[in-house]
């Protein structure tokens, strides 16, 4: 336990961040993420990376984009308003494909909000906040060492299937100072960007379905193109059907094929429990506590599923891991994931215990909450 | 003979620019001042916003990339702070770099990184059919100002100067063999260089205003063009919705990526990596 230190969400994103060879970021300050833009304004020199604060949010995320298509790795950071600022050149990430990472902080909205209370209002956001059809990954950490591991996981899997991951940590999680034991190198793994062998085509796009983009970055010897429009294989815009079809399917493919390498997810005392808990995020730290006290107690036992893939949504873990037993939904919004809770597990018996005040659900008002459905 | 075929990407031709645009003539002049140059264009990163003037990035045998509406400038941003060594060109629209990628242009000038801006304006939003634009003079009839623009316009060389950027030039299509040469001085300047070329929109613009055909609306830009020896005599008045070229700002600063190197990445021990 020598390398134990007290830190926050926000400084083991920076951590991870630099494990995982970050070297390129640009963001604008907002509450509760500006630490991370701090952080790494701080470390990025240190290893000769870049970081700039740009004048906004859109300029930041097309800041990124244009550094990863440079050959960097590279991360933004924002809150609520931030990220609905960011939307429109995410979906240039998403049609171009190229990877980077955006953690929201998030933050209770709608509009400025409650710029210092933590919620987690954006989950949908994150799934359908950039226009038109397109896959996400969206990944959220819980505990401090999940932070930083979950971090290196964004980029690990925003290499690797081309794409942006967005991070969604709550205010809670980012602003938790805690002490951690922080992993050394060999307990993750780093990824990065594949190349095609020999620079011998400009159909960066050809492949088969399911597949990211096999191409060289910028300057490497070869005049791609990279496109905003709708585009065919070569990357030039296209409106051609058939090849508009194939190219959005793929999009699509290579997530929903990869979907088990993808989804992370934890289980907590599921195995005898006679209710499970679906909780992310600080709820998820919260449903914990609650469900260790009532086992201390001799109350009811109760399990706990933590989804740290928010998108793609675990359904197939999500129903074996509860198989037909009740659960019991617990969100700091006013209902998002309980939506994707009811659609997966048809058949079971779902409550949940939303609440959007800018205060976190309590593991007090949990046990409350479980009581009440016991005795109803 | 120049060799500017090498920087021209055929398999995407033809260019969907309407008979008689100026955006050809500018076309030409780039990849005449590349060839001149002699930059390998795998050093080189074309960007451009989206517009008529956006569409341009796809026609280069380059490294190129087309973004979203007003932003190229900051995709531009992070290819050069990634690829100091590369060359950067921008191409813009007058909407594109004045109005919906306004802040992106002051900033960029302030900034001073070495990145190769061409504001093509046509005075018009040329692509969605002709709405009033930053630039339009006023009184300019257009499909969101029927009753003529009551608006004062931009004068992008005066934002430029005023933000910072250490080369501003205007020309005129009108004008090729001068336009070829501050695009050619842009190249070789060291720092964010701010190239703004008046071009024709005879279809969206010209046609709305009695100047339906390329030839009379060149005439008109012609007609309203002051060179900026000939400029520094008149006043104010006599120069308004006049068209001022040459070369307006020719300086030295320190450009981001040098300061960033010198004054930060020592500072922070990364030098010794
Ligand atoms: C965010 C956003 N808003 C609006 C548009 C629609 N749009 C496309 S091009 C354009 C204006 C283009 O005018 P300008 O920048 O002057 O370039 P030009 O077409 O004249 O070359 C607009 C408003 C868009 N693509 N994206």
């Amino acid at each position: 336990m020598n390398n134990v230190k007290i830190r926050s969400g926000n400084e083991l994103v920076v951590e991870g961040a630099i494990a995982a060879g970050c070297n390129f970021f640009a963001g604008y300050p907002i509450t509760p993420s500006s630490e991370i833009a701090e952080g790494m304004s701080r470390e990025l020199p240190k290893v000769h990376g870049i970081f700039i604060q740009m004048e906004d949010e859109l300029a930041s995320i097309g800041a990124v984009i244009g550094a990863s298509l440079g050959g960097k790795k590279v991360m933004t950071a924002t809150s609520g308003p931030g990220f609905s600022l960011k939307q429109e050149n995410l979906g240039v990430a998403l049609i171009a494909e190229v990877p980077l990472v955006i953690v929201n902080v998030m933050r209770g909205g709608p509009s400025t909000g409650l710029p210092t209370r933590g919620a987690q209002g954006d989950v949908m956001q994150a799934r359908w906040g950039t226009h038109g059809d397109h896959p996400v990954i969206a990944l959220a950490p819980a505990f401090p060492k999940e932070v930083f591991l979950t971090t290196i996981d964004a980029f690990n899997l925003a290499e690797k299937f081309m794409t942006p991951v967005i991070l969604l940590l709550d205010e809670l999680v980012g602003h938790s100072h805690e002490p951690v034991e922080l992993p050394g190198p060999d307990e993750y793994e780093i990824v990065n960007r594949k190349y095609p062998e020999k620079l011998e085509t400009l159909e960066i796009y050809k492949r088969e379905m399911g597949k990211p983009p096999l191409r060289p970055d910028f300057f490497m010897g070869y005049p791609i193109h990279i496109e905003s429009l709708e585009h065919n294989d070569y990357g030039y815009p296209t409106t051609n059907p058939e090849i508009v079809e194939v190219q959005q399917r793929r999009r699509l493919e290579k997530i929903e094929r990869h979907k088990d390498e993808i989804i992370r997810y934890k289980t907590h005392y599921t195995d005898d429990a006679e209710l499970v808990i679906f909780a992310f995020g600080s709820m998820a730290r919260s449903a914990l506590e609650a469900i260790e006290t009532l086992r201390k107690e001799g109350g009811p036992k109760i399990g706990l599923f933590q989804p740290i893939t928010i998108w793609p949504f675990p359904e197939e873990q999500l129903k074996k891991a509860v198989g037909e037993k009740d659960v019991l939904v617990v969100e700091l919004n006013w209902g998002q994931l309980v939506y994707e809770v009811e659609r997966v597990l048809k058949t079971n018996k779902i409550h949940s215990l939303l609440k959007m005040t800018g205060m976190p659900i309590r593991p007090d008002e949990i046990i409350e909450k479980i009581k009440e459905i016991k005795n109803a | 003979m120049l060799d500017y075929e090498k920087y021209l990407r055929y398999r995407t031709f033809p260019v969907p620019w309407c008979p008689g645009c100026g955006i050809g003539t500018i076309f030409k002049a780039v990849v005449t001042a590349f060839a001149k140059l002699e930059w390998d264009p795998n050093d080189i990163a074309v960007v451009s916003g989206i517009g008529c003037s956006g569409r341009l990035s796809t026609y280069f045998n380059t490294n190129t990339l087309h973004t979203t509406h007003g932003r190229a400038l900051t995709f531009a941003t992070g290819i050069k702070l990634s690829n100091p060594d590369k060359h950067v060109v921008v191409f813009s629209g007058d909407g594109d770099a004045l109005a919906i990628g306004g802040n992106h242009f002051i900033h960029a000038c302030r900034r001073n990184l070495n990145i190769k801006l061409i504001v093509i304006n046509n005075n018009i939003y040329g692509m969605t059919g002709g709405q009033v634009s930053p630039t339009t003079p006023t009184g300019f009839v257009t499909t969101t100002t029927p009753y003529g623009n009551t608006e004062p316009h931009f004068d992008t060389v005066e934002l430029a100067k005023a933000a910072g950027a250490t080369y501003v030039a205007r020309e005129t299509v009108n004008r090729p063999r001068q336009m070829l040469k501050v695009i050619e001085k842009s190249f070789k300047h060291s720092g964010f260089s701010v190239v703004e070329i008046v071009s024709n929109c005879h279809i969206n613009l010209g046609r709305r205003n009695k100047l339906k055909h390329p030839l009379p609306m060149l005439k008109w830009i012609d007609e309203n063009t002051i060179p900026l020896s000939k400029a520094k005599d008149m006043s104010e008045e006599e120069l308004k919705f006049k068209y001022v070229v040459g070369e307006f700002v020719h300086r030295h600063r320190p450009d981001y990526l040098s300061l960033y190197e010198d004054l930060v990445v020592k500072k922070a021990g990364g030098d010794k990596k």
